[in-house]
């Protein structure tokens, strides 16, 4: 306590020296250098050129200032001749210790974060955004957990070479790749409750994952099943993480890809090419049937069409409609009349077979 | 001689860091993710901190500790939850099918004074633990069908052996948290290239079953164009059977003699017609 006393009665004495000394005299002599110039300013402010002026100022501060070193000097010299550096050590220790105390005892949590502030290790209380207190550094300590931030493990990856193959319900085995979002809720939990929270967070997904995809079909986790087993997925991991009091939010499980083993994905393939064949099979028979029936509909009109005119004169239409026809017929084609009914005619078949398009089948 | 220190600053700053030593070993942070065993000469004296289910943060034994220096020395032991992660098992079910297990356990150390008798530090409580993890999986799951093993939380397996491993634990003053399986895959080898093989043929399977379907449906769909023409032709036809039979017969020839200009090749015809035919009766003139 004395030993405390008497330093600090020493460095109140320096204060005291160093304030009179510079600030008293000092204000003194600058008064008088500041009357000096002043009064030569308003006698004769725009006729004298400056330059005269200028030197009486100057030369009343530097007698002033001369007298003010020797005056310290005196003083300085008299008193502490051998401890001149002193009072800069001191003062930089101070400065030193006013600045610890603030940057250590003064917060700044950020709108996202949480300031988790332990007291000689033991958990006090937990800041909000804005500027928090606490004691100074070596008794409080200020931990800031960023409690928005969202974040993701992977598990799995989408590329061929690695596969994180999972049992379905069904004995079947599929390749999925997901990712978990999570962030902090509880940040003195989370810092306090498990030792690794992020491998905890990676173990109890892969094993939710296992759990949920073991009870759905090899169909259902490849397609459609998929978002439900993220949901449950989220709900088993939270569940669990909540039971070990993680103090962390499951945002949610992605699945990336969810497909067969590159083992078997061919056969996989081949599923959806025979889908695809299977289409073009009933595509083609639509396409005939549109054709047979629209065909079929409009030769009953056409003949709808003919008939109700054939009936008004049958007789008539019938013979027109034979000559009509055998006109056509007989004008595109080689005729031959045998008169003579005792000439049995010699038919040259080859000769019609040559006169064949050469394009016949051998 | 208080004086005379003040007036010596190397003296000084040698007290100055003779009591920071003493305070630094006499007085001892304890933060809220460790438990501390003070030892007197290799003797567990007190426990520091220890984990009780109900306390809350702030409120447990953490802060400062004093201890007599260097007579006393601090044991850490971890407070928070930590993990066992055993190596992969092989589990043979009764239906002797294999499959290889992956799982891990999360205990605590509850007792902090018989861990540092028992074991000394957490990872000779995990060393200790991992085989015994890795045996009460596989008489648990060895009691089991295969198709039982792939969700084994469905059942009682996991409680049983959690059970088992507790039992363990408590010796070393540890309390399992949970046991979980990670992963559950069939061996690599013959048992995969067999799964590998049923989920081929199974698709081939299914594929062959679509495209057979594919072919069903495509000959039903023509099939019943066919009778939808049918019964559009007959309905149209039916109203004078004698007349279709003559219109259709002029149709058939105009089509089989006469190019209708479609491009198809016609095979040219030649027509030897006798003068009895109907078509040159008035080529005979009228008798």
């Amino acid at each position: 306590m004395i030993k405390k006393f008497g330093w600090g009665a020493r460095l109140a004495a320096m204060m005291n020296e160093n304030r009179g000394g510079p600030w008293g005299t000092g204000g003194g002599s600058g008064g008088s250098g500041g009357g000096g110039s002043g009064g030569g300013g308003p006698r004769n402010p725009w006729g004298q050129p400056p330059r005269k002026g200028r030197p009486l100022g100057t030369t009343g501060n530097v007698t002033s200032l001369d007298e003010f070193l020797k005056k310290s000097r005196a003083r300085f010299g008299g008193r502490f001749p051998h401890q001149e550096g002193k009072p800069y050590w001191l003062y930089g220790l101070g400065v030193f210790l006013v600045l610890w105390l603030i940057f250590t005892s003064f917060h700044r949590i950020g709108p996202q974060e949480r300031g988790v502030v332990t007291t000689f290790g033991s958990y006090e209380r937990t800041l909000g955004p804005g500027i928090g207190f606490s004691w100074p550094a070596p008794v409080s300590r200020v931990q800031k957990i960023d409690v928005e931030e969202i974040r993701t493990i992977d598990i799995g990856s989408p590329d061929a070479n690695s596969e994180n193959l999972i049992l379905t319900g069904d004995q079947n085995i599929i390749d999925l790749a997901y990712s978990v979002r999570w962030n902090i809720r509880d940040p003195k939990l989370y810092l306090y409750q498990i030792k690794d929270t992020e491998e905890t967070i990676r173990e109890v997904a892969e094993s939710a994952m296992r759990a949920v995809v073991a009870g759905v079909s090899l169909d259902d986790a490849i397609g459609s099943g998929r978002s439900g087993i993220e949901q449950r997925v989220e709900q088993v991991m939270q569940q669990l993480l909540n039971d070990y009091r993680a103090g962390v939010v499951i945002r949610g499980v992605a699945i990336k890809q969810s497909d067969p083993p590159a083992a078997v994905n061919d056969a996989f393939k081949e599923v959806s090419a025979a889908q695809q064949q299977a289409q073009t099979y009933m595509n083609d028979a639509r396409a005939y049937a549109l054709q047979l029936t629209a065909k079929a509909q409009g030769e009953a009109a056409a003949f709808d069409k003919v008939y109700s005119e054939y009936r008004l004169a049958p007789e008539v239409t019938r013979r027109r409609m034979y000559y009509e026809t055998m006109e056509k017929v007989l004008s595109r084609v080689d005729k031959t009349v045998v008169e003579a009914p005792g000439v049995t005619p010699y038919l040259a078949l080859p000769e019609i077979q040559k006169r064949a398009p050469a394009g016949v089948p051998k | 001689m208080i004086g005379r220190l003040a007036r010596n600053p190397i003296a000084l700053g040698i007290l100055a860091i003779v009591l920071l030593v003493l305070l630094a070993s006499t007085l001892a942070v304890v933060p809220e993710t460790k438990q501390a065993v003070v030892v007197r000469f290799g003797e567990p004296q007190r426990i520091i901190n220890r984990f009780k289910p109900s306390q809350d943060f702030g409120r447990t034994g953490a802060g400062l500790a004093a201890r007599i220096p260097f007579m006393e020395q601090i044991v850490w032991i971890d407070k928070r939850i930590l993990s066992v992660d055993m190596d992969r098992q092989q589990v043979l079910s009764t239906d002797q099918l294999r499959l290889q297990v992956d799982a891990f356990a999360r205990y605590r150390i509850v007792d902090p004074l018989r861990m540092y008798i028992a074991a000394g530090t957490e990872e000779r409580v995990s060393d200790e633990l991992r085989p015994i993890l890795g045996s009460a999986l596989r008489n648990e799951l060895g009691k089991r069908p295969f198709a039982s093993l792939l969700s084994p939380e469905r059942g009682q397996m996991m409680d049983n052996i959690q059970n088992a491993l507790n039992r363990v634990a408590r010796q070393y003053g540890a309390e399992i948290v949970d046991v979980r399986i990670k992963r559950a895959d069939l061996p690599e080898g013959t048992p995969l290239e067999s799964a590998y093989q049923r989920m081929q043929t199974a698709r081939q399977q299914e594929a062959r079953s679509i495209r057979a379907q594919g072919l069903k449906q495509a000959q039903i769909i023509r099939a019943e164009a066919d009778a939808e023409a049918a019964r559009t032709y007959a309905e149209a036809f039916g109203k004078d059977a004698d007349f279709y039979d003559f219109y259709r017969a002029m149709q058939s020839y105009e089509a089989s003699f006469v190019d209708n200009g479609s491009g198809q090749e016609m095979g040219k015809s030649s027509i030897i017609l006798s003068p009895q035919n109907d078509y040159l009766r008035e080529f005979r003139g009228r008798r």
